[in-house]
């Protein structure tokens, strides 16, 4: 069998605007999932640190639960089964009046998934300044609120940046598995390119070229970032 | 066995009647402490009058650098009592925070906030907790530098300045709060030899000017020329405390005795 390779498909009408349009949802998903992410993940990492005993247990209770069970699955979740379990009135709103349910589950399901590890480097990040640093601060008067707010969190939001490149990419990466539930992002898009023109190889290339572009630009932002906001003496100027 | 005589004594100035007659800035009164079935501190009591200098020493382990965090309640305790100025520390009702911010600390390893300035260092508790104008609390601080030798390190980083000079902002930080009570978790163990000097002359200014001070060192020679009274302390008990000269002289335990032939003959 003669494969004939056509590369002008993934630029070509309508597939061009196919792709498009699925680099749009991926960012749109991407960009709202890491939103949740984000505050979420930072508040349970938070929480993971403080003295209180019940508000390290809650934070280590949603990390447990939301690590343990994989993505795909989670999806599969938020999409079919917890609608089932909400309030009736609650379920059929979600069920014909929510727009975009495809969407929206992506977003919670990819943010709440994202946030437990999100936290986890937080808490890593806070631990990493250290007990000496939160000593000095409390012996100067400062009240917990107040460690964090001007001591803790600034330090350690800086060590986190690293890993949260990661988790950025992560975010990007992972919203194709929105696809299975429906939503036409970017992977989504290049399939159904293939499942009409039947040049998979070509459309797909499209796709991890849009992906690798992506992320070489996340990754060079966070870089600028990191050092923008890096400490003079303390870290090395990357 | 010689001590270097490094530091001037300031003790000539001052008679040990007087000294006794000063009100008490810090009882630590038959303190226990336990880490599970791990006896930490065991009915240790002492006192810092106010302007005294009291040296607590003893070997690593011992639980000075943990008599110390109780005294600001950075450290909790079972049973005893601790009172600063008239306020409980181990008492639920009392603001520990306020309790904090008029007793200074100082570090072994300095704790300056790296991603602040020195000078920022210095007035971030003096803004935020005491609520100072920040032109004011500039002010301050940078007469506190001068007075620690740092006016030009002012806009450096932590990281950009060396040990000896990182301590002696980190003092200048304490003094800020303009506290009534200073506290010292061995202030220069974590520095090099030529910087120890630097940092224990500052410690001897402020002796002199009066500062109340709690000093957890193994700097014999600050305890012997400094210090007013000696605290030692061996397996979280206080087995001895006594003026300077006496407990150098004539130290009345076995341990104390041993722990100084060896400290000294080191130094």
């Amino acid at each position: 069998m003669i494969y004939h390779w056509d590369w002008s498909v993934p630029i070509s009408a309508p597939y061009l605007g196919w792709l498009m349009s699925g680099l749009a949802w991926t960012l749109l998903v991407a960009g709202a999932a890491w939103v949740i992410a984000f505050v979420l993940g930072a508040a349970i990492g938070i929480l993971r640190t403080l003295p209180h005993r019940g508000a390290r247990m809650i934070g280590a209770v949603y990390v447990t639960v939301f690590r343990s069970v994989p993505l795909l699955l989670q999806l599969f979740l938020w999409y079919f089964v917890v609608p089932e379990l909400l309030p009736a009135s609650v379920a059929h709103w979600i069920k014909r009046d929510l727009p975009l349910p495809e969407y929206w589950t992506s977003v919670i399901g990819l943010g709440l998934f994202t946030a437990a590890r999100i936290a986890e480097q937080f808490r890593a990040g806070i631990q990493a300044v250290g007990r000496g640093q939160s000593m000095a601060a409390a012996a100067s008067g400062l009240t917990l609120l107040q460690s964090y707010r001007y001591v803790l969190l600034p330090v350690a939001a800086r060590y986190v940046l690293p890993p949260l490149t990661s988790e950025f990419l992560n975010v990007v990466k992972n919203s194709s598995l929105a696809l299975t539930i429906g939503l036409l992002e970017l992977t989504g898009q290049s399939r159904q390119i293939e499942g009409v023109t039947f040049h998979g190889i070509e459309a797909f290339t499209a796709a991890t070229l849009i992906y690798v572009a992506l992320t070489l630009t996340a990754i060079a932002a966070m870089r600028a970032i990191e050092r923008v906001v890096a400490i003079p003496g303390l870290m090395a100027r990357v | 066995m010689t001590i270097p005589l490094r530091l001037d004594s300031r003790k000539a100035a001052r008679s040990e009647p007087d000294l006794v007659q000063r009100p008490v800035a810090i009882a630590i009164d038959h303190v226990s402490k336990k880490y599970g079935d791990l006896d930490v501190l065991k009915d240790c009591s002492m006192t810092v009058r106010r302007a005294e200098v009291v040296v607590v020493c003893g070997p690593s382990g011992s639980g000075k650098s943990t008599l110390l965090k109780c005294v600001n309640g950075l450290e909790g305790f079972q049973a005893g009592a601790i009172t600063v100025a008239g306020t409980s520390v181990g008492d639920r009702r009392t603001d520990l925070t306020k309790l904090r911010s008029q007793i200074g600390m100082v570090f072994q390893h300095f704790e300056l906030y790296p991603h602040l300035t020195v000078l920022q260092n210095i007035t971030l508790a003096p803004i935020r907790v005491l609520g100072r104008a920040k032109s004011e609390a500039i002010d301050k601080a940078m007469s506190l530098l001068r007075r620690v030798g740092l006016a030009d390190k002012a806009g450096c980083y932590p990281g950009q300045l060396s040990g000896g000079q990182q301590q002696r902002a980190a003092i200048a930080r304490a003094l800020a709060m303009d506290p009534i009570a200073m506290l010292f978790d061995e202030p220069t163990s974590a520095l090099d030899p030529e910087t120890i000097s630097e940092v224990l002359d500052v410690m001897t200014e402020l002796a002199r000017d009066g500062m109340t001070m709690m000093v957890v060192t193994h700097e014999m020679g600050f305890a012997r020329h400094v210090a007013d009274r000696v605290v030692f302390m061996d397996g979280g008990c206080i087995l001895e405390e006594a003026p300077a000269e006496a407990f150098f002289a004539q130290p009345s335990t076995e341990r104390a005795r041993s722990f100084l032939s060896k400290i000294l003959r080191q130094q």
